[in-house]
């Protein structure tokens, strides 16, 4: 297939896979802000989900203060911040209406449908209200984006991109998350595998659909390490590390054939990282450098694959 | 000045003037009673019993299904997301099988000798050796120099034609203009027939309507047909310049119906005489090139050269037959208002046969004659610059204030060959659904002409209506809707009682379709 056009889908599917990340960060983030007994200011709770995103001095030079309805209209709404959930659900459909040929019919639509219905939002303060609202809205669509890939593309090469963009993207968002909930949700004192606040756990767990995954696998009171083992090395957990690169490395054989490219053998590297992993190695080394270096690898191969594949020099 | 007393004087011209002829209502000679022509009867006698709410609610589920297909075209000039639907009209366009075959058959022996011409002015140029078109056609900016001599293969040029029609009586077609460069909006006769379908089921039940949707499918057919290389599978690809273009959504659908590449300029390269595509897994040789690109910014090393569109290179190889594009380089020669005029002798010129359509009566402003009169009559004259398109450079007489038709005056007399003058001619006025309920609107009607081994044109076309009352411009960029056009079997028109099943009614659509496909 053409080169920009595998280019258009793979940027698309990572494009939704963001917006629903980032509102499962708003989400949970909202949710902490609700718990009656939550010792934590206003912005040091909201100050995560900037982390996240990655784009904090963006956000300052933009806004005084860290708060939740400033916080809530950036990350969600702002047309100036390049990774709001707005701008990420209009690159999805800019790039999907650039290449709605290589995609089925019943595809385009539902991107379309969802650029469309987008504006029910517009205009709204999402922090007054509606915030829930949207953020299922923006998982539902997301959930909907996949089915309607799956149920209903060829298997060739063009799904192969749509799913190598959700999973490049699921899990750059996965590290990040855990990477900065895990630094600020452990007290200094506090011993990797101590108590700590049950609700703010559960959130996080929450915020990647896994509160009933740890519950069933651990059945046990909620610790950090498990929370962090169940999103890095469980490959059976759809959103951790491991499963994610399942799907990558397995897309990245079968793309390069008999071609020798680095994106295949980086992909396998870090995939063998995951599966052949223990968790005691990576705490003992320290989970949030584990994670840096994954997150700085991911980014690696995401540049590698667009060189192996998507550039439009590659000829 | 406004567009408002623009729209009053039209008016009055309309009132001044004879009645126009209605494709549903015909007066009757010299009364003031009207007759519902017979092919309309039956749908005149459904559409009358529904009720304005009910068509404006399938209007607003019509408008609502483009906008979530993404049935859209970028305005020029304007903002970065401003995507705008071609208004729809629900009452369709009906023509009898038998005047379609008059049409069809005209439009096909006129493509016939377009590309015959072409192939004319670009080898030997018999035509203007026998003094029947002016070598200063050689002098026409449409002319490619670059093209002389160069062999396409089976001779064509012009694979797709819109040849515009328009009506004035029961009887008179004339065709208004060829469009032989990149002619655009055969996508939504295929989606205004899909609209009408799901709209109205049971008129597709009841009427023998022949089926348009295999447009895609002969003109892939053709595509294949005129690869230069004489590999068994050749390579179509559909060239855009873009998303941002006007009329991307006719390439992608397109692109998508025959199950070919879209590509851009960009994606494609050339090298050893040869164009490929850049693909996931390498290089890939590209056969045929539906290109949907002008001219002037196919190839940058050649035309213009700011052009990014294009694909450097690409004319070399396309002279050197390592390419066929579709249609060809430098047809605009043959489809410029200044060789319009020459259409029905080039008939009989290269098939011997008397033109089965007629043009539209038109002055040559480098003649002085024509001139003296055309000056004379400004305000009644629509006047057309040559080498332009699109309702921008024009004239119409009627409708123009004084100090427009004076300063279109200065610009006649400063380069009268650059103009040609016609008539403002009576278009054809067919049912409309508009605020106030049913009216009155002028229609033209676009067939797309297809040139492979045989030349043919589905049963079907674009049917543009000016939705504004009185006006006479169709072009979507001037506020032009499209309504579907139907071919109907008079005689298999069914009664609705004796409507059981859609299995009864489709062989005789279909024979239709053979029919009309048979007549070249």
């Amino acid at each position: 297939m053409l080169s920009r056009t595998a280019d258009h889908l793979y940027w698309m599917a990572r494009y939704i896979e963001r917006a629903e990340n980032m509102a499962r960060v708003l989400e949970v983030t909202y949710s902490m802000s609700l718990v009656p007994n939550a010792a934590q200011s206003e912005a040091a709770l909201w100050l995560p989900a900037l982390e996240i995103s990655g784009n904090i001095d963006d956000y300052e030079s933009e806004y005084d203060t860290v708060n939740a309805a400033d916080v809530i209209h950036y990350l969600a709404m702002d047309a100036d911040n390049p990774s709001s959930i707005y701008n990420a659900l209009r690159n999805a459909r800019e790039n999907a209406r650039a290449v709605r040929v290589a995609m089925t019919s019943e595809t385009w639509e539902n991107i379309n449908a969802l650029w469309l219905e987008f504006d029910q939002f517009n205009g709204q303060d999402l922090a007054k209200n509606g915030l829930r609202e949207f953020c299922d809205w923006v998982k539902a669509r997301s959930h909907l984006f996949r089915g309607v890939c799956f149920g209903t593309m060829l298997r060739d090469d063009a799904f192969s991109f749509v799913r190598l963009g959700t999973f490049i993207e699921r899990a750059d968002n996965t590290a990040r998350l855990l990477d900065v909930k895990y630094h600020l949700l452990l007290p200094e004192q506090e011993e990797v595998g101590g108590a700590v606040d049950y609700y703010e756990w559960s959130a996080v767990l929450r915020s990647v659909s896994a509160f009933q995954a740890y519950q069933k696998i651990f059945s046990d009171t909620i610790v950090p390490w498990r929370v962090a083992e169940l999103l890095v090395l469980r490959r059976d957990m759809p959103r951790s590390l491991h499963a994610c690169l399942d799907e990558i490395s397995a897309i990245l054989e079968q793309l390069s054939g008999s071609r020798h490219t680095e994106c295949r053998r980086l992909s396998g590297e870090l995939h063998a990282k995951l599966r052949y992993g223990k968790m005691q190695d990576i705490f003992q080394r320290g989970l949030h450098e584990f994670l840096s270096d994954f997150i700085d690898s991911n980014n690696i191969l995401g540049a590698e694959i667009q060189r192996a594949f998507l550039s439009i020099n590659a000829s | 000045m406004g567009i408002f007393n623009i729209q009053q004087r039209l008016l009055l011209m309309q009132k001044s003037q004879k009645m126009f002829f209605d494709e549903m209502q015909s007066v009757v000679a010299n009364a003031d009673e009207k007759r519902v022509r017979d092919i309309y009867t039956a749908y005149q006698h459904w559409l009358k019993d529904i009720p304005h709410h009910q068509l404006e609610s399938k209007r607003q589920e019509a408008e609502l299904l483009f906008r979530r297909v993404g049935i859209t075209f970028n305005v020029y000039g304007e903002e970065d997301g401003a995507e705008r639907l071609i208004p729809f009209d629900v009452i369709p366009r009906l023509i009898s099988a038998k005047e379609w075959s008059t049409l069809s058959a005209g439009a096909i022996q006129r493509v016939r000798a377009l590309n015959m011409f072409l192939h004319d002015i670009y080898h030997s140029q018999e035509i203007i050796q026998a003094g029947i078109i002016p070598s200063s056609i050689l002098a026409n900016s449409q002319y490619r120099p670059e093209m002389f001599g160069v062999d396409v293969p089976n001779q064509i040029y012009a694979h797709i034609a819109g040849i515009d029609l328009v009506r004035t009586s029961e009887s008179q077609f004339y065709v208004l203009e060829d469009n032989l460069r990149t002619p655009s909006g055969v996508s939504y006769m295929l989606e205004d027939r899909k609209m009408m379908m799901r709209l109205f089921p049971e008129l597709f039940r009841r009427y023998s309507i022949a089926p348009v949707d295999h447009y895609p499918q002969v003109l892939l057919k053709n595509l294949r047909a005129v690869a230069q290389t004489s590999i068994q599978e050749p390579t179509v690809v559909l060239l855009s310049p873009g998303a941002y273009n006007s009329a991307y959504f006719e390439h992608a659908f397109l692109a998508q119906q025959m199950g070919i590449e879209l590509v851009e300029g960009p994606d494609l390269f050339v090298r050893n005489n040869a164009v490929y595509m850049r693909t996931t897994q390498g290089p890939q040789r590209v056969d045929v090139i539906y290109r949907r690109i002008d001219d002037d910014y196919i190839d940058p090393l050649v035309f213009n050269p700011n052009s990014i569109l294009g694909v450097p290179g690409l004319l070399s190889v396309y002279r050197n037959g390592g390419v066929t594009l579709a249609n060809a380089v430098g047809t605009g020669v043959a489809d410029d208002k200044a060789t319009y005029i020459y259409v029905p002798e080039m008939i009989k010129f290269y098939l011997g046969e008397a033109p089965l359509l007629e043009n539209v009566p038109t002055y040559e402003l480098s003649k002085e004659d024509d001139l003296q009169y055309t000056l004379a009559h400004l305000h009644e004259l629509v006047v057309k610059e040559v080498q332009g398109s699109g309702g921008y450079g024009m004239l119409v007489g009627p409708a123009a204030t004084k100090k427009e038709i004076e300063e279109f005056r200065l610009r006649i007399v400063s380069k009268p060959a650059n103009y040609i003058a016609q008539p403002t001619l009576a278009l054809s006025t067919c049912p409309t659904l508009v605020e106030a309920g049913i009216a009155p609107r002028h229609v033209d009607l676009r067939p797309f002409v297809l040139s492979g081994k045989t030349v043919t044109l589905v049963p079907g076309a674009l049917c543009r209506v000016a939705l504004k009352e009185g006006s006479l411009v169709v072009n979507s960029s001037q506020g032009g809707g499209t309504k579907d056009t139907w071919v109907l079997e008079e005689t298999k028109v069914l009664e609705e009682t004796n409507v059981s099943s859609i299995e009864e009614s489709q062989p005789a659509a279909i024979k239709v379709a053979q029919k009309a496909e048979a007549v070249c």
